[in-house]
């Protein structure tokens, strides 16, 4: 089980009403390497990848909550006060007229999020592999979202999001390690 | 909704948020180096003094944590202002 805490693990600070940016920041919130994919992937993982390694899955997992969580801030901070005008200029009017200001799990591009986004083979290898190049592709995607952002407050947030997946993934290159040496140890001849 | 919070309710929660930071990163060093003394040291000296830190702005600002005692007999703290993405 899982326990909440009022805080978000890193503060999220915008500095102007700014649908455009939000928009962008969707691909992060429900899109193909966004938080939520990431968070449910491992979360589903970690019940048969090998002992060694379940503890991080979990732990990756559960801060991946926190990222959603952050990224949903942020969406939220930069749309509150949009007026609809504002938010057809974003490219915006077909999430005003399906969901209001309500916000919802779908890329920058408006398609839904979808199970498909994630895979869950059973072969520690492929799956720690797959969550090697998850973390890499959303560090990507977060370079792409700075360079496209002017907002330094939001930035300073993306920053630290980006940093996480580098972690993440240096994380996951070890625990791929640590399968592999477990492995060999209990070869059978 | 009352929404102004002092300038130390910021302040205080991201002493928090850094302290957490710290304990988050060394459990993940932790799972993939389980025998590290100094790490798993560090972890306890940093978890200690979260909780010390969430303690303290429990008292002055309500509940931080679900489970936490509620402040009052007769209103439920948890469920009011604020909300993380409020602040």
């Amino acid at each position: 089980m899982w326990t909440y805490e009022k805080k978000l693990q890193y503060p999220v600070k915008v500095s102007t009403c700014n649908p455009t940016l939000a928009k962008y920041l969707m691909e992060q919130y429900g899109g193909a390497d966004g938080e939520l994919a990431a968070a449910l992937r491992y979360m589903n993982q970690r019940y048969t990848i090998p002992e060694k390694v379940i503890g991080l899955l979990n732990d990756i997992a559960t801060e991946e909550f926190s990222h959603l969580e952050m990224i949903a801030t942020m969406i939220y901070k930069l749309t509150k006060d949009a007026t609809p005008d504002q938010l057809r200029e974003a490219g915006l009017a077909e999430h005003y007229v399906s969901h209001d200001s309500a916000l919802f799990y779908s890329n920058a591009a408006g398609v839904p999020f979808t199970a498909s986004y994630i895979q869950a083979k059973g072969d520690p290898i492929a799956d720690l592999y797959e969550d090697i190049a998850a973390e890499e592709k959303a560090r990507a995607t977060y370079q792409w979202i700075i360079d496209m952002s002017d907002d330094p407050d939001l930035n300073d947030s993306l920053r630290f999001l980006r940093e996480r997946e580098i972690v993440h993934s240096q994380r996951f290159r070890e625990a791929v390690e640590i399968v592999k040496d477990d492995r060999s140890q209990q070869k059978i001849f | 909704m009352d929404n102004t919070l002092p300038k130390e309710y910021y302040t205080k929660l991201e002493e928090i948020q850094a302290a957490d930071f710290v304990v988050l990163e060394l459990t993940l060093y932790l799972d993939t180096h389980p025998t590290d003394a100094q790490a798993i040291a560090q972890f306890n000296q940093f978890t200690r003094h979260s909780m010390q830190l969430k303690k303290a702005f429990e008292t002055q600002f309500g509940p931080l944590q679900q489970g936490s005692i509620n402040p009052s007999k007769t209103n439920w703290a948890w469920s009011e202002f604020p909300w993380p993405w409020q602040v």
